[in-house]
Order: C-alpha cells, then sequence, then structure tokens
C-alpha cells in the first residue's frame, strides 16, 4: 500500500452505492421489509453505525447539508466521529440544526422538532428483525413475516400485560408499517414512535452487521402494536427540562453528584439550545441574555 | 468528563494522540520494523491474513504494528482495506498436490509417497521458556534434506483413499465463479463453498471451540488427520488475452484433510466422508479446526440429526467472524442513556405498583430518597 488518499466522494465505490440505492429502492417500495444488501466492511466497527453510515454514503450528494445525532445529541463521541468521516470523505457541509438539514444520521432517537418534507431519516440500526429475540434463526423468521404471521409477537406483549399490567418494552418498541410488517424502529425509546407515524420525511434503516436495509416512505402509516384494552401510549416526564423549561419532550437523567442530585435536561441538545437562544429558561437554566440571543 | 455536551471533538482527538504516544511506547528504543514483524511474529502475520483474508505480508505487519499486537484489530484494519481493492478476476483453484512442502504429516498412515516431513513445528518442543529468548542468542542454519527421488510427488491422502473409492468423492466446483460472502449478502442453507469462506475468515478461537466441541460429544465425527499439508502454491489467472493460465504469484497455505466415519444409508454404501480446511498461511490449528467443522455443518449431507452447535449453520456462519463481532460486543460501550432512561422509568413504575418497602425511589428531580 502506497498511498490512501484519494477516496471515492462518501469513501464508497459507485458500484456499491448503486448495489445499496438499489437495495434503498426496493425498501421504499416495500414499506417494513428487510431488504438484504452486500454490506461493505467499513473503517468503523460494526455495530457503531455501519448499515447507517452506507445508506448515507448511497444518497449523499455534494449539496446535502448532514446532521448527525446519537441519543439526541450532536456532540456524542460517536456522532462527532461519523459527522467527520463524512465531512472529510464527501467534504459536505454539516450542521447540528435540524432544520437546515437535508440528511439526518441518528442513533436512538428523533429529533423533537417536527420534520418535513424533502428531509431524510437515516436510522442506525444494530438487530434489524423485531422477533429475533422470539425466534433467533433467520430462516424461520423470514417465513414469519412472508405469512404474516405475528402471534408469536402478540403473545409476547400479551404475556407482559398479564405479569405486569401493562407492556414492558420501553424502547425498539415493534411496529407495523403501513397495515402489512412488522417492523423494528430501531432502539429508538417508545416515546419517538409516534413521529414515524406519517412523517412528511423519508426515513431509512440500515444495518451492516446484519446486512439490512428496510424503509418508511413519506406519509406511511406507522402504528405501535398494543391491544384494544391496552392502547399503546408513550413515557411522559413527570417534570419540564430543567435548562429550557420545554415539557413533552424526552429527558435525560443526569447525575450531578452521589447525593441523589439529577437534572432532568432535553435529550436532543439543538432542540434545548434553540429554545434556550430564544429565551426559555428552566428552573436549573440561566437564562441566555437578549443580546446573545440570534 | 467523558460526554460532555460540548468538546466530543476534543477529546477524541486527544485519546487519539495519546493512543499514538502509548502504541511508540518509550522512543529511546528503536521501534519495530516490518520486517522484523513479517519475519519473527510470522504467525501472528499469518493470522491478520488468514483472518483478514487478504495475502500480503507487508500490509499484515503493519496492521500489527498500528494495532499494538492486537490481531482482531490488525484483521479489522486488513478488513477494511481489503473492501476497497477492486476485483479484476477469480484465480484458478490452487493445486495443493503440486505443493512446495514444507511440512506434511498423515495420521492415517504409517508412510505415504512423498514421505512424511516434520518441517517447522512446536509439536514436539518441551514447552519451557529458552533463556537465550532473552537476548539474541546465534541460531543454528536449519539442517536441509536432498531431494528425495521422488520429490515433488507426494500425492494428497483423500486421493489415495479415492483410489480404492473409500472416501466420497471430492465434490464438484460450480464452476468458474465462486461464491463470495463480501459481495453478496449471507443466506440460508449456504453452499459449501460459501460456507468454507465464512469458516476461512471466521475467528481461529471460535471455531477452535466447536471443532473441540465436535470431540467432545456436541456432534460427533469420528476424525482422523488424513493429511496436513503446509507450503507454497502457484496462483494462476486465466488471461483472455493469451487462452492459457499465466502464474500471478505464490502464497504460503495449510491445508487440513480431516477422514471421518460413515456408516452409509440404503442408498449409499459407507464410505468416509470429508472435512476440509484450508487458511493462507501456517495456522495449523486453524485449518484443522476448520475441517472438523466443515464436516459437522455437513449433517444433512450423511442424513444426521443436527443437534450440536457445531452442526448449526445459522448459528456457526452467523457468529464466526470477529470483527463482526467484536464491533457488536463493544458497541455496548457506546452511549445508551436514552434507552436506558426508559428502562430506568419502567423500572421505577414497576417497583410502585410492586409496593417496594426497601427503598423508596422517586423519579422526579433532586428528591431520591435510599432508605436502607
Amino acid at each position: 500500500m502506497t498511498s490512501t488518499t484519494a477516496y471515492n466522494f462518501a469513501y464508497l465505490d459507485e458500484q456499491t452505492k448503486r448495489m445499496i440505492r438499489r437495495a434503498i429502492l426496493k425498501a421504499v417500495a416495500i414499506p417494513g421489509y428487510q431488504v438484504p444488501f452486500a454490506s461493505r466492511e467499513m473503517p468503523m466497527p460494526y455495530g457503531w453505525g455501519t448499515g447507517g453510515v452506507q445508506v448515507t454514503a448511497a444518497i449523499i450528494g455534494p449539496d446535502d447539508v448532514l446532521k448527525v445525532i446519537d441519543q439526541g445529541s450532536d456532540d456524542t463521541t460517536n456522532a462527532v466521529s461519523i459527522r467527520a468521516f463524512f465531512a472529510r470523505v464527501a467534504n459536505v457541509a454539516v450542521t447540528t440544526k435540524t432544520g437546515e438539514a437535508t440528511i439526518v444520521q441518528t442513533r436512538h432517537r428523533i429529533p423533537e422538532a417536527p420534520l418535513s418534507e424533502g428531509q431524510t431519516m437515516v436510522y442506525q440500526v444494530p438487530i434489524p428483525e423485531p422477533l429475533r429475540f422470539l425466534e433467533p434463526r433467520e430462516t424461520e423468521t423470514r417465513i414469519m413475516h412472508a405469512l404474516e404471521e405475528y402471534g408469536l409477537m402478540h403473545v409476547k406483549l400479551y404475556e407482559d400485560i398479564a405479569q405486569h399490567g401493562h407492556i414492558a418494552t420501553t424502547y425498539a418498541y415493534p411496529v407495523k408499517v403501513e397495515g402489512r410488517y412488522v417492523m423494528d424502529p430501531s432502539p429508538i425509546p417508545k416515546f419517538d414512535n409516534p413521529k414515524m407515524d406519517d412523517s412528511p420525511a423519508l426515513q431509512l434503516f440500515g444495518a451492516g452487521r446484519e446486512q439490512r436495509i428496510y424503509a418508511i416512505p413519506p406519509y406511511t402509516s406507522v402504528e405501535s402494536l398494543d391491544f384494544e384494552d391496552h392502547p399503546f401510549a408513550v413515557q411522559r416526564f413527570s417534570q419540564p427540562c430543567g435548562l429550557c423549561g420545554a415539557t413533552g419532550v424526552y429527558l435525560d437523567e443526569i447525575v450531578t453528584d452521589d447525593r441523589g442530585g439529577r437534572l432532568h435536561a432535553c435529550s436532543d441538545t439543538d432542540y434545548c439550545e434553540e429554545r434556550r437562544a430564544a429565551g426559555h429558561f428552566g428552573a436549573d437554566g440561566a437564562p441566555v441574555p437578549a443580546e446573545a440571543r440570534p | 468528563m467523558y460526554v460532555a455536551v460540548k468538546g466530543g471533538e476534543a477529546a477524541i482527538a486527544n485519546a487519539h494522540r495519546l493512543l499514538a504516544d502509548r502504541r511508540r511506547g518509550d522512543r529511546s528504543v528503536p521501534a519495530l520494523t516490518l520486517s522484523q514483524i513479517a519475519g519473527q511474529l510470522a504467525l501472528a502475520v499469518d493470522r491478520v491474513m488468514a483472518e483478514g483474508s487478504l495475502y500480503d505480508p507487508e500490509l499484515a505487519a503493519m496492521a500489527v504494528r498500528q494495532s499494538r499486537g492486537d490481531l482482531i484489530e490488525a484483521i479489522f484494519l486488513i478488513r477494511a482495506y481489503r473492501t476497497t481493492l477492486p476485483r479484476f478476476a477469480a484465480t484458478r483453484p490452487i493445486d495443493t498436490a503440486a505443493m512446495v512442502i514444507e511440512r506434511r504429516i498423515s495420521a492415517t498412515y504409517k508412510d505415504v509417497p512423498g514421505g512424511q516431513v516434520l518441517g517447522p513445528t512446536f509439536d514436539y518442543t518441551h514447552r519451557l521458556i529458552e533463556p537465550e529468548m532473552a537476548e539474541d542468542a546465534p541460531v543454528a542454519a536449519p539442517a536441509r534434506r536432498d531431494p528425495p527421488e521422488d520429490a515433488g510427488h507426494a500425492p494428497r491422502v483423500t486421493d489415495i483413499l479415492g483410489d480404492e473409492a473409500l472416501i466420497e468423492a471430492d465434490g464438484e466446483g460450480k464452476g468458474a465463479e465462486p461464491a463470495d460472502l463480501t459481495r453478496t449478502p449471507l443466506a440460508f442453507p449456504a453452499s459449501r463453498d460459501l460456507r468454507l469462506q465464512a469458516l476461512a475468515r471466521g475467528d481461529e478461537g471460535f471455531l477452535l471451540g466447536l471443532g473441540y466441541s465436535t470431540q467432545r460429544g456436541f456432534g460427533r465425527t469420528h476424525p482422523f488427520v488424513g493429511e496436513i499439508r503446509i507450503g507454497e502454491v502457484e496462483v494462476e489467472v486465466d488471461l483472455p488475452e493469451f487462452g492459457f493460465p499465466v502464474v500471478i504469484g505464490r502464497v504460503r497455505v495449510t491445508e487440513c484433510q480431516m477422514v471421518s466415519q460413515f456408516t452409509g444409508s440404503k442408498a449409499v454404501a459407507p464410505k468416509f466422508s470429508r472435512g476440509y480446511g484450508l487458511v493462507f498461511g501456517q495456522l495449523e490449528r486453524k485449518a484443522m479446526a476448520m475441517s472438523l467443522v466443515d464436516r459437522a455443518l455437513r449433517a444433512d449431507a450423511f442424513d444426521e440429526e443436527r443437534r450440536a452447535p457445531a452442526q448449526d449453520e445459522e448459528f456457526v456462519l452467523a457468529h464466526c467472524d470477529n470483527v463482526q463481532a467484536t464491533g457488536f460486543v463493544e458497541h455496548l460501550k457506546l452511549p445508551h442513556y436514552v434507552d436506558f432512561q426508559a428502562e430506568l422509568e419502567l423500572l421505577r413504575k414497576m417497583r410502585k405498583a410492586a409496593g417496594a418497602t426497601d427503598e423508596t425511589v422517586s423519579g422526579s428531580k433532586g428528591d431520591v430518597e435510599v432508605v436502607q
């Protein structure tokens, strides 16, 4: 090896991008269906977002504006690393503002700010198969999807209710897409599930290690599985964000000392910053001086 | 702080800088050269080439150096580079019968045409740490054997068995284009060429454990080492312009042919069956483990009931790749606090519902009480 300076735009070669785009097109045509694709070995480890990175690399163009979040934050280490990767190999504009991004690659969250038409969400997926923990064999789960045989999943949810009085799944909560395929929404908290339904944005899911891509086209029905007498409900937090005072958002619980002190703050750091810049503040947050606001 | 609201970028840059410092170590000690690594840690380099599935000793030595001797990390570096390389052609199948043999042993025959050749093996060394290893003591030149009359003719032991039809025929190749799991997604059931590719790239330790399990009764196959041979073989490609195969280089490989019992069925007379192992470099343990697992995975071909992990194709192929395995295991150290928060809230709710009295924990901010 002599020189490794020149990589193709967005790292992947054009043949590979074409292969991934074909898989994406098939995924969009069959919402919620897991399309196998020949996932490549990427220069970051499997399990760290290689599926999402490949999907982003296949769809990104020079005019795109990329936002990368992990746990809702733009500045968690892996989000920083992935953003830096695309800034280096694709030289695209990057942003932390949800509204400015054309592509948002995410791990474990959907931004609080509503998405709009023309935006694409790219989810990093560890285990794409929602039935995997009920049936470990791929040969079996593919047949179950083909026959729309989802009884096992309902039995699991029912057993939760029988044992705990409610469904004890808090993240990666299974959904049904356009009334057909049961799909893993990736490990987002179930709080975010309703944002997937009828979204104006295109939602793409990439699982690198498991070699699967799936999609939810814009304005597609996404229902969280439930029962008539036990309807799906999202988490509610008993207090607003300590920094910006927002309610009805997902909060991180930050341990502030070893005497039980906690700060509850928006998990979506961009949302929180924009609110504070607009003059909102919570019990633990200092107001942003008017002259420092945009 | 591990994840401050801001500062991840600077923390990563500093971590990389510290890593480079630790990798180099004491600057007053000369840096390792690639020829030192490739020459004196040759078996580490072989493993990196085998599981990285790219034959390039110099590049593998670079990877070993860059990874500070963490071989799975080195394998990962090679894989990530390999995936960027264009494919020019598929080679012809290598002819291991024409190997320039460095080592060749059979456990099924006392002597075989071409002879038993121990070669550079640890097998009969006494595992005593040699005091000379503390310094650079002079090492005698190796003894050389005079080429025997039939030098170069060492037929494979399985071919000798095959002449009597005592062993199943070696499967026919499917044609020119072999399966390639790096270019098409793995699907089950997998063809044998695909399985062998996965095993050849698979983790030595994982396959060793699985192979061992078959010996202890979890999918027993009654194996004998028909033959292990290590040496260099020529690599040939067909160039359309020439109309004949052209040698483009040589690779050192280890081949293991395991001969296993097969009692026969109504349709087939009893015959020995085959388990096959082939890896880059001198990696006998890996080739042997691979051949045991290959045979165990062929359970269906012999109407054997699949009961043991080593016989389970999905289990073996989905978990034998150490780059995939290490990535997914190690990703657990990435932040998971959004999902953890969801679990925390649920646990508090469930404990409240259960009337937990050993401690009282409120989900609201700042007023957590713990009463033991």
